[in-house]
């Protein structure tokens, strides 16, 4: 409890001291949500690259990703800030629904050992963020306790954070679904593969970093 | 056999964060699905999951959790919850060997557990009013 409170006020000292020019925005859900297409999608749009792989096996993104001075413009204003991608978060990792995929045994048990380390990184990478994007799977259940994990600790660090409603151009998506569950939070339905949703999704990103 | 223990909030109030957890992760590593009453506070749920990853080998797959509970809307009683946790609400723990997936929809929980002699997924719901 002390080295919360030790932490609370540091970063209340920080913020008043510290410039923004290196500003975290953090992607944040649990796995195969679409953070990393969401991520590649934000770095296509601004750059012209992408930042990682993304695959329909779970815990492809294993280690935090960063990419530095993504500078976005709408109008004549400029938002530039550093995109973390982070391994997506759960509660439990079974090596055997990789080997589901055709993935040898061995394999599986590596890619497990290291979405466990992969999880864990992003829980601590949490505490450096600015902002968070929030991805949820629209087609699932939004209730899922990796969501409220996620929002409830980035509430309760006041951490702004933005929750994307992903797969939106699928059938059985629904945004209201999310909305209900996350009443007091803006909410963007966006379909990160397909760009769809994506010009309300920036516009929202300047209001969530003012 | 399936094991469901009650802990009511008493029982671990005066424990701190960490011997809370390893207190739950004990119970749920012998197999057993924890029906506690109160939620642990959001840093207390991120130290959950991060010890349970560190735990996590061939035989131990991980843990399934829900937790239903009274939204506490002014900031005193979010506060009180951030540091003290809550003993609004139920939380449910479990293997993710014996609880395949824990269902939450507002008002309830369905724990769909391993699979019956029959083959089908065994469903429990515990209602709770928000």
């Amino acid at each position: 409890m002390f080295e919360g409170l030790t932490k609370t006020i540091i970063d209340f000292f920080s913020s008043l001291f510290l410039s923004r020019k290196n500003l975290k925005m953090g992607i944040y859900g649990a796995p195969n949500s679409g953070k990393t297409t969401l991520a590649n999608r934000i770095c296509k749009d601004w750059i012209g690259t992408t930042m990682g792989t993304v695959s329909p096996i779970p815990h492809e993104t294993r280690e935090v990703k960063i990419k530095e001075k993504v500078e976005i413009k709408k109008g004549n204003k400029k938002l530039t800030f550093n995109l973390v991608d982070t391994p997506g978060i759960a509660t439990k990792i079974d090596y055997e629904d990789f080997l589901k995929f055709k993935m040898g045994e061995k394999e599986a048990k590596v890619r497990a050992k290291e979405a466990t380390k992969g999880v864990i990184e992003s829980i601590k990478w949490m505490d450096n963020m600015d902002c968070v994007l929030v991805v949820v799977d629209a087609v699932q259940n939004p209730y899922s306790q990796v969501n409220l994990t996620i929002i409830g600790n980035l509430a309760a660090r006041d951490i702004p954070l933005l929750i994307c409603a992903n797969k939106m151009d699928l059938k059985k998506a629904s945004i209201k679904k999310v909305e209900s569950a996350f009443p007091q939070y803006r909410v963007i339905g966006i379909s990160a593969e397909k760009g769809i949703g994506m010009e309300d999704f920036y516009s929202a990103l300047f209001k969530l970093i003012k | 056999m399936l094991t469901i223990q009650f802990i009511p909030y008493n029982q671990i109030a005066y424990l701190d964060s960490g011997e809370k957890i390893r207190r739950l992760l004990r119970e749920v590593k012998l197999n057993k699905i924890i029906l506690m009453q109160g939620r642990l506070n959001p840093g207390e749920e991120t130290n959950l999951i991060q010890q349970t990853m560190e735990m996590i080998d061939e035989t131990f797959k991980g843990i399934e959790i829900c937790t239903v509970y009274p939204e506490s809307n002014d900031a005193l009683g979010k506060l009180r919850t951030f540091f003290l946790g809550s003993r609004e609400g139920v939380t449910v723990i479990g293997p993710a060997s014996v609880v395949k997936e824990i269902k939450r929809n507002p008002n309830k929980i369905e724990l769909l557990t391993s699979e019956s002699k029959e083959g089908r997924p065994i469903k429990k719901s515990k209602g709770k009013k928000r």
